[in-house]
């Protein structure tokens, strides 16, 4: 039977080309419009090339941030991934504790953002936050609004608390997979506590922990309202990380051609992370099963 | 290597059984002889693999005692039991290579580095994986994957029982077989007391030399393959064993005779008086279709399974499954079943009673 060609369906992708053109593609342009070009208002617009993008990647501001940015990110991933894999593996396995946990710990995922700032942002006050002040009463010299270490602290501390659940439950999940005759057969090879978790825990909590890695990197480096709520990006510029430096630059100062230029590199940063790790991943996928 | 002793043994899962059935194993006295090789056999659910697991170490007995040799090791945990167990899906170890995994008891035990090597060799050689050795386990198909299993279950030479879980499952048809013989062949060479639970007869009847039947958690027969075919301990066994399984028939028993539906059919022995259910057990085997001797019978069809026919019949309105060897002729006249007597097995209340001389 000939087969009947029609391509009029393809005019039912249309609403939804209309509205991604509408909500993303055209935004996006914009903000691509105001990289390649110099205003000063009117709406008049000239061409500047690269000049923007040349200017930024010359930055001192923009490198500062950078650095600021990855050392955050790789702290709270060096903190959060261990940490998230140790509370899988002591998790209760079966039963009314196991469920408490499991609610426990999905309470601060639930959280919205600025709320959980504020509450740190309160939290952590010398003068009326329950921790500010208790560390006060034991002597400790902590002040986040005016010590950069303090406020460093504080920023990761209060990430870890907030994000470590999203990694202990993606662990968590992973382990139960795994079938009970693993741990039996390696009772019967007499397999040492650290042996079962490299060779069994850890292989197959490759898959999930590979995923939670990839969530938490691609959340933390865009980490905007918590530390903003919190320390404001202060003292001075030591927790401004790339999107507070980003937000302060486009609507403080209403720099939108360097703003322009610098979002749309750190979309490409993001952008090529994440294919580097969806190559990995799928990549160990296709090693299961070949 | 030494006997393996199960003394009042019994578990149940739940923290305060006292009625039977919350017993996933009834007590049970049973001595598995060094070197033997055993079947475990038993429909699915009958406790098979909870007893293997307590032989192992891997559960611990609510009730009895587990020795090895003279020793008790009741309160031993599996590590400390030098046992192996092969499960019944493929454990491998995923980022090893093949030769690390077959390895990798012998090394948690500290054995020299030499030793590891001829043992992997031998072992390697045996489920064909020479070539294969330096692969990492991950990519590996499963039944391949289940040879490392097997392997890394025979691998130590000084181990007390080598226990199996029906562990050709995920195998392919020819090459169950073929493990089946190396296994086999294994036991010869070694003489390891070797525990292989299945609920496939064909598996059990040619591995084993004894063969241990469980139903609904309870021992009902052990004994030899033989033994099991011709005179089941209890009905599940006859019904389990052989396909088609025993045929069942409700029955009076008098003295040497057993009355189905007002016909006579004679037995071998002489039994008095029996209580409660009295069946008599005929297999397919020994059953013959005749013309006018015997007890009537109505064919409801015949299913041809090549070597030999299955007829499927019925006498007063029970179920009857004959089987007709190659050649044999099967034609209208045929209206009438015989059943020879020395094969007759009487049952009351699923028990298998032995008949005194006539």
């Amino acid at each position: 039977m000939e087969k009947v060609q029609n391509n009029k369906a393809w005019f039912l992708v249309l609403p939804v080309l209309i509205l991604v053109a509408f909500s993303a593609v055209i935004p996006l342009m914009t903000v691509v419009n105001y990289a390649f070009n110099d205003t000063f208002g009117n709406n008049q617009f000239f061409w500047n090339g690269l000049g923007w993008f040349e200017e930024m990647v010359q930055s001192s501001r923009l490198h500062a941030a950078l650095g600021r940015q990855v050392m955050f990110t790789g702290i709270i991933l060096a903190i959060e991934v261990p940490l998230g894999i140790f509370v899988a593996l002591n998790m209760p396995k079966k039963g009314f504790w196991a469920s408490l946990c499991l609610v426990l710990m999905a309470l601060p995922l639930l959280i919205p953002f600025n709320v959980v700032g504020t509450i740190w942002q309160i939290f952590c006050r010398v003068d009326i936050g329950l921790l500010g002040r208790s560390l006060a009463a034991l002597g400790v010299d902590y002040n986040y609004t005016n010590d950069p270490f303090d406020a460093w602290v504080t920023v990761i501390v209060m990430d870890v608390w907030h994000w470590t659940s999203l990694v202990a439950l993606l662990c968590y999940a992973g382990l139960r997979s795994i079938p009970e005759p693993y741990y039996q057969a390696a009772r019967i090879d007499q397999a040492s506590r650290w042996s079962i978790f490299r060779y069994i825990e850890l292989p197959k909590m490759s898959g999930v922990l590979l995923i939670a890695v990839l969530l938490r990197f691609m959340d933390s480096f865009m980490i905007y309202t918590e530390p903003f709520v919190v320390t404001g990006g202060g003292p001075g510029n030591s927790t401004t990380f790339l999107s507070i430096d980003l937000v302060k630059m486009a609507i403080g100062q209403f720099d939108l051609g360097p703003a322009a230029a610098f979002s749309l590199m750190y979309f490409l940063v993001i952008l090529l992370v994440s294919w580097v790790f969806y190559t990995v991943m799928t990549h160990i996928d296709t090693q299961e099963y070949r | 290597m030494a006997k393996i002793t199960l003394s009042s043994l019994a578990h149940s899962y739940m923290p305060n059984a006292s009625h039977a059935s919350d017993f996933a194993l009834k007590e049970m006295d049973h001595v598995w002889q060094d070197g033997g090789a055993y079947a475990l056999l038993g429909a699915s659910g009958c406790g098979k693999t909870t007893l293997l697991n307590i032989i192992s170490g891997l559960l611990k007995p609510s009730h009895g005692r587990v020795l090895f040799g003279d020793t008790d090791v009741t309160d031993r945990p599996a590590d400390k039991r030098n046992i192996a167990q092969v499960f019944q899906f493929p454990v491998v170890y995923d980022t090893m290579t093949v030769r690390e995994n077959l390895a990798f008891p012998l090394k948690n035990r500290g054995v020299a580095a030499a030793e590891i090597q001829s043992r992997v060799g031998l072992i390697a050689q045996m489920i064909g994986l020479e070539t294969a050795l330096d692969r990492k386990a991950r990519g590996l198909s499963a039944d391949i994957k289940q040879k490392i299993s097997l392997g890394r279950g025979m691998v130590r030479e000084d181990v007390n029982a080598i226990l199996f879980d029906e562990p050709l499952t995920v195998i392919d048809p020819h090459m169950k077989w073929e493990l089946r013989t190396q296994l086999k062949a294994l036991h010869r060479e070694f003489g390891h007391t070797m525990i292989y639970v299945t609920h496939d007869q064909t598996e059990a009847l040619t591995f084993a030399d004894t063969v241990v039947m469980l139903h609904e958690g309870r021992v009902v027969q052990v004994g030899t393959p033989e033994q099991l075919f011709e005179t089941p301990a209890h009905t599940h066994v006859g019904y389990f064993i052989g396909s088609p399984g025993m045929n069942l028939i409700d029955a009076k028993i008098a003295g040497n005779q057993a009355i189905v539906g007002g016909h006579v059919i004679p037995l071998a022995g002489h039994y008095g008086e029996l209580s409660g259910r009295t069946q008599i057990g005929i297999r397919p085997e020994y059953t013959q279709l005749t013309s006018g001797h015997g007890v009537p019978v109505r064919i409801r069809r015949v299913e041809d399974v090549g070597r030999r026919r299955i007829v499927r019949a019925e006498i007063t309105n029970v179920a009857l499954n004959v089987i007709l060897p190659e050649g044999c002729p099967l034609d209208s006249t045929m209206t009438h079943v015989h059943f020879a007597p020395e094969k007759i097995n009487v049952y009351a209340d699923d028990w298998r009673v032995q008949g005194g001389a006539v």
